[in-house]
Order: C-alpha cells, then sequence, then structure tokens
C-alpha cells in the first residue's frame, strides 16, 4: 500500500478525514493518533504564524475567534511560499468575505495595514535623499520630482484605520472616532511605523509617484481637497527618511 | 490661487517641513518597535505548537467557527452604515455614512 | 555526482547555536559566545531591512551555517525554481561555511505546510531525491548537506532502513549528511529500533555537521511513548550519552544546539552550548 503526497496532504488539512491506510507504528499497526502530529504542526504552527503576523486583528476579535478564523483560513489558504513572513495576503479578503464579521467592516483594512508593515519590515534598504536636498529656491522646488523608499507604504481607507491600529498597540491610546484616514508608513532605519495621514495626501504621494512634480501634485490634489497640508505631508515623509531622490529638471534656458 | 502665489505657498510648506526634521529627529529615536520583528519566522521544530498540541485533538481544526464575544472591538462604537443594516461583502462603508 | 571541487564545508569541530534575533545583543556582546552560528534560509529571503542587517554583520564575525526548512527536497513535483533561485542568491552574497536541507517534504500542489512530512523509503523516492539533490548542487553550486528526519510513523512501502537509504543519497550524489542526534533517539523510541545500531548503520564519515535539539513526549493510541521533536526544551540526558557515542566513532564535528519554540535566555541556550563543547572535549584528540 502506498500513500501518495496527495493523499497525505489532503488528510494533513482535512482532520475528518481517515489517516490513510499504508501508514504503521513499529509493530504495523495502524498509525493512528501519530498522523495527528503533523495534522496539528501544520494546523498550530500555521495558527501561530497568525497570530504573530495580524496582532491587532487578534486583540480585535480577542484569542478564541483568531484561533478559529485562522483554522478556516489556513484551509482556504494554505502558504504558496515557504517564506513564512509574508504569509496571510489573502487575509484581509478572507475577513471581508465571512458573514459574521460585516458589522465590523473595518477589519479587512486592518489586516491590510498589517500586512503592509511586514511588507516595509523586509523591504529593501534605501539611503534616504540628504535633508537638504529640498533646500532650494522655490521655483525650483515646484518643479523637483520625488523617488520614495521601497519601505514607504501607503494605505487608503473610509474607516480611522490609524485611530483603530493605535487604540489596539499602543497603551492609552484614545478610541477611535467615527471618520475615514489615510495612513503612511516609514521605516526610518529597520522599524516600520504607521503615521495618520493629513486629507489628500495619499493622492499627493500617489501623483508624485506617477510621476508629477511637486508643483503638478500639489495643484492635483489642492482641486480636490483645498485643505491640504503639503508641509505636514513632507515633513512625515522626510523623518521617516522615505523621500530617496529629488531631481530638478530645468527649463531650457 | 495664482501661479506665484501656489509657488509660494508649496515653497514655504517645504521650507517649514525640511527645516522641522532636525527638530523631530530625537522625537524619531524613541520610536518603539511594533513586535513586527520577529513576526513569521520559520522554525525548523517539527513544527512551532507541537509543545502544546502534539497528538491531542486541536480544538480549532477548522471544520467550523462561530464568532463569541472577545477582544477590542467590542470597546469600538463605529457605525455600520447609515440606515444599520450589515451591507454584506462590502468593507467599506459610503462617504454618507460617515459624519463629514 | 558533485565535483569535488564543491565540497567546501567549513564548520569548525565546536559547538554552534541556531541563531534567534532576540539574542543579537548578547551574541556580540559576548567575550567568548560560540564557534558558530545556524540560521533558517527562508528568514533571510526578504528584500533587506534588519534581518539582513544582523545576518551580514553576524557573518563578519561567526562562521554562519545556512539550513534550509522550505525547499521540500522530497517532494513528488518538481523543485519550485524560484525557491531554489532565492536560495542560490542567499548562498551566493552570504558564502555561509555550511548549507543543509531536510530529508522531507513540505509543498505539494503549490501549497507550503510548514511541517517536515515523512517520506516512504523506496528505490522511487531514492531516485526522486538524487535528481533533486543534483538540481540543488547544481543550481547553488555547492555541496549541501542532507538532514535525517524525526519519524513518528512508518511507511508500509518502504524497502530501505534510513542509515542505508541516507549512505545511498551520498553516495550517488556526493552530497554531505547532517547527523541529528535528537532525531534518532525520537525515532528510535518511536519506531522502536535501537539508536546505536541506527549509528552503528550510518555513514558517519559523510557526517559534517551534528544537531542537537529537546523533545517532548506524548503516546499513542497504545499507550506506547511517542516523542515529538519540538525544539523547545534542554537536550535530554539520553541524547547527551547518544552523542558521545556518535563522537567516539566520527571524532570531533561541529555541533549544534537547536531551540525554536520557547526560545529562552541566551545563558540558557550558552549553557547547552558549554556541555556540547564538554562533550567535544572528552574525545582524545
Amino acid at each position: 500500500m502506498s500513500v501518495s503526497q496527495t493523499t497525505f496532504c489532503a488528510a494533513l488539512l482535512d482532520p475528518s478525514a481517515a489517516v490513510p491506510d499504508g501508514l504503521w507504528d513499529a509493530a504495523e499497526r495502524p498509525a493512528g493518533r501519530r498522523f495527528s502530529v503533523y495534522r496539528n504542526n501544520v494546523a498550530v504552527s500555521l495558527t501561530e504564524a497568525m497570530h504573530q503576523a495580524f496582532p491587532v486583528i487578534a486583540r480585535l476579535l480577542g484569542t478564541q475567534n483568531m484561533d478559529g478564523l485562522a483554522g478556516l483560513f489556513l484551509r482556504k489558504h494554505p502558504p504558496s511560499s515557504p517564506l513564512m513572513m509574508f504569509y496571510g495576503e489573502e487575509f484581509p479578503e478572507f475577513l471581508a468575505g465571512m458573514e459574521q464579521l460585516s458589522h465590523l467592516g473595518y477589519l479587512a483594512d486592518v489586516a491590510r495595514l498589517e500586512l503592509a508593515l511586514r511588507r516595509s519590515y523586509h523591504s529593501a534598504d534605501s539611503q534616504a535623499a540628504p535633508h537638504d536636498a529640498l533646500a532650494i529656491p522655490p521655483e525650483e522646488i515646484v518643479l523637483a520630482k520625488l523617488e520614495f523608499a521601497p519601505s514607504m507604504k501607503v494605505l487608503r481607507s473610509d474607516w480611522p484605520l490609524f485611530s483603530i491600529w493605535r487604540f489596539n498597540s499602543e497603551e492609552g491610546a484614545p478610541k477611535p472616532a467615527p471618520g475615514s484616514e489615510d495612513v503612511l508608513i516609514t521605516r526610518p532605519e529597520f522599524d516600520p511605523a504607521p503615521h495618520l495621514l493629513p486629507k489628500g495626501g495619499a493622492d499627493w504621494i500617489a501623483h508624485v509617484q506617477a510621476g508629477l512634480t511637486i508643483g503638478e501634485a500639489f495643484e492635483q490634489t489642492f482641486a480636490e481637497f483645498p485643505e491640504f497640508d503639503l508641509g505636514a505631508t513632507l515633513a512625515l515623509l522626510l523623518q521617516g527618511g522615505a523621500i530617496t531622490s529629488v531631481s530638478i529638471e530645468r527649463l531650457a534656458t | 490661487m495664482s501661479n506665484t502665489a501656489k509657488t509660494l505657498v508649496i515653497a514655504s510648506a517645504v521650507a517649514a517641513a525640511v527645516s522641522g526634521v532636525a527638530t523631530t529627529a530625537s522625537a524619531q529615536a524613541k520610536e518603539k518597535c511594533y513586535g513586527v520583528s520577529l513576526a513569521g519566522q520559520n522554525d525548523c521544530a517539527a513544527g512551532p505548537g507541537t509543545t502544546c498540541a502534539g497528538t491531542s485533538t486541536v480544538d480549532y481544526q477548522g471544520n467550523a467557527w462561530t464568532l463569541v464575544d472577545a477582544g477590542t472591538c467590542a470597546d469600538i462604537e463605529l457605525p455600520k452604515s447609515a440606515d444599520g443594516a450589515a451591507r454584506e461583502g462590502s468593507l467599506e462603508p459610503l462617504e454618507r455614512d460617515l459624519p463629514a | 555526482m558533485l565535483d569535488s571541487s564543491l565540497r567546501s564545508n567549513r564548520l569548525p569541530a565546536a559547538p554552534g547555536v541556531g541563531y534567534k534575533p532576540q539574542h543579537y545583543d548578547q551574541i556580540l556582546d559576548h567575550a567568548h559566545p560560540v564557534g558558530w552560528l545556524e540560521i533558517h534560509a527562508e528568514n533571510y529571503m526578504g528584500d533587506g531591512g534588519r534581518p539582513l542587517a544582523q545576518l551580514r554583520h553576524l557573518s563578519e564575525k561567526f562562521p554562519i551555517s545556512v539550513h534550509g526548512v522550505g525547499l521540500s527536497i522530497g517532494g513528488e513535483g518538481p523543485l519550485y525554481t524560484d525557491h531554489l533561485a532565492r536560495l542560490k542568491h542567499l548562498v551566493g552574497w552570504l558564502n555561509p561555511a555550511s548549507f543543509s536541507e531536510h530529508l522531507a517534504w513540505s509543498t505539494h500542489d503549490s501549497h507550503f505546510l510548514n511541517d517536515l512530512l515523512p517520506l516512504p523509503y523506496t528505490d522511487e523516492t531514492l531516485e526522486r531525491i538524487c535528481a533533486h539533490i543534483d538540481q540543488v548542487q547544481e543550481t547553488v553550486g555547492r555541496q549541501m548537506l542532507l538532514e535525517n528526519p524525526s519519524s513518528y510513523l512508518a511507511f508500509e512501502e518502504s524497502t530501505w532502513s534510513e542509515p542505508d537509504f541516507l549512505r545511498e543519497i551520498a553516495r550517488r550524489t556526493g552530497c554531505g549528511l547532517l547527523l541529528d542526534v535528537n532525531n534518532v533517539f525520537v525515532s528510535a523510541t518511536n519506531l522502536d529500533f535501537s539508536p546505536q545500531s541506527y549509528i552503528d548503520a550510518y555513514p558517519l564519515d559523510n557526517v559534517h555537521e551534528i544537531h542537537l535539539g529537546g523533545h517532548d513526549e506524548d503516546e499513542d493510541d497504545h499507550g506506547r511513548p511517542l516523542l515529538i521533536d519540538s525544539h523547545g526544551r534542554e537536550v535530554v540526558d539520553p541524547v547527551w550519552t547518544l552523542l558521545d557515542y556518535v563522537l567516539d566513532r566520527s571524532g570531533p564535528k561541529p555541533v549544534l544546539i537547536e531551540w525554536d519554540t520557547d526560545v529562552p535566555d541566551w545563558s540558557v541556550l550558552r549553557a547547552e552550548a558549554d556541555r556540547a563543547q564538554a562533550a567535544l572535549d572528552r574525545i582524545p584528540a
């Protein structure tokens, strides 16, 4: 009796399935609960990985709910790669599709933030542009184009995403109030940190990423968000070492 | 806003941001580590967690799950939607759901 | 078959420990830390950040052993070439003192199961594993070491003993072997054989590294002891005794302490490494 890896794998992920025939103990009796060691290794290790990967979701829902959800998730979406640090890519969509969680509409965005923090943590290193790179004449500033660090991430949310994250990560943080919040993740050296972006900040960054100059991006953002605070947005980026290059295409004279 | 005015608004915002960096540098140093540093390490034991699992039946084996009251989500009261009905399948509230 | 010029294992015959990031400062502050460090390859396959920065720094001070846990050498399907490429990249820039993987499978149908799963020891498995090891050694450009697993059950279809199976793999591919002495003890208990007989049959000349780790105790349906390789506690006395039995026959080897779950303070890990040093010291030079 041979046991294919397809058979082994199916029985591993389905606890109600019978232990495959052809697996023995030393006395040639059926393996029985010896097989459970492998079953539990997979289920428990992936459940622990989910707890580590999504600590804020685990706090929001409590350990027991997180265990149950992880049990469902890991069977629906086993890791697709041995790089466990990136496990859980499908978790936001999974949470969004859970009917029992439909009253907690913000969970998917929180999971996206936690994924982005991990991606930022493992992103390529980069060197911030010198602090005086933007200490240039006003007419040159508007023409400047910027490049950002790979570890910089932006999340837009219709929920108070930053406040929800902070309420579950920092002691004494205030309760989130209703509203939409966009989040900027910067990684000054090795530790990614989320920041609340001013209204319009996410749009401005997206415009600059698309290749617009500082001035063009400002105009586009200003048209939609007259209250847009460029200074505060830039300060977050500069403090986080997220601007890696400033280039100015001077007008031909 | 005229182009000149816009240029000045932008330039002064940039100047303020640049000069602000030096003064906030020390605050940055105190930024705490948010615990992602160890997340998702591969181990090569039979499997992390075997200590408590072993051959026993793990009670979260994935057949079913029911939401129990727990966690901090109960402390956060955020509007689900304007009419109070659950919008299944939708992640995000519509703009009109949220106070301006 | 591996070109003999690629057999470059440079781990010292001294104790090493599995590196855990929480011990980073103590390892660097310690005047006499350990002889070498082992890392799990997959944890250093990101693009940058602290893990790679720490590894770069540690590799300037310690010989590093790269121990893969995700290649699925025993998988029925082909090896995943993107993972192999990541491994080649890591081994390429780090130039570690040693590179090893497991006699196990972990990936099936694009699903990585995060466990070291068991294999039947048949001619068919042998062919497949040898082909995979050839591919790995050719791609990575150096010899790999293959580690014996902890077994909780046996396959009815197996026709080879584990030591003979490993000996034949090493003969055909030129790979080296990593002897996990705790795994021998765990498998011997679980499958009711003598660990000393296993060692007597094992090709010790091919061993370039030894692993030690802690295990947990459970029992099977019939009340028989079932040991589980948890890497979550001290190495037990019978395993230290079995290490002496091995070293008496193999001579000095690099000996690693593995501790992956409930990772203790550095001092506890260090004490285990001291015990391994004592075991090495008692072998006549």
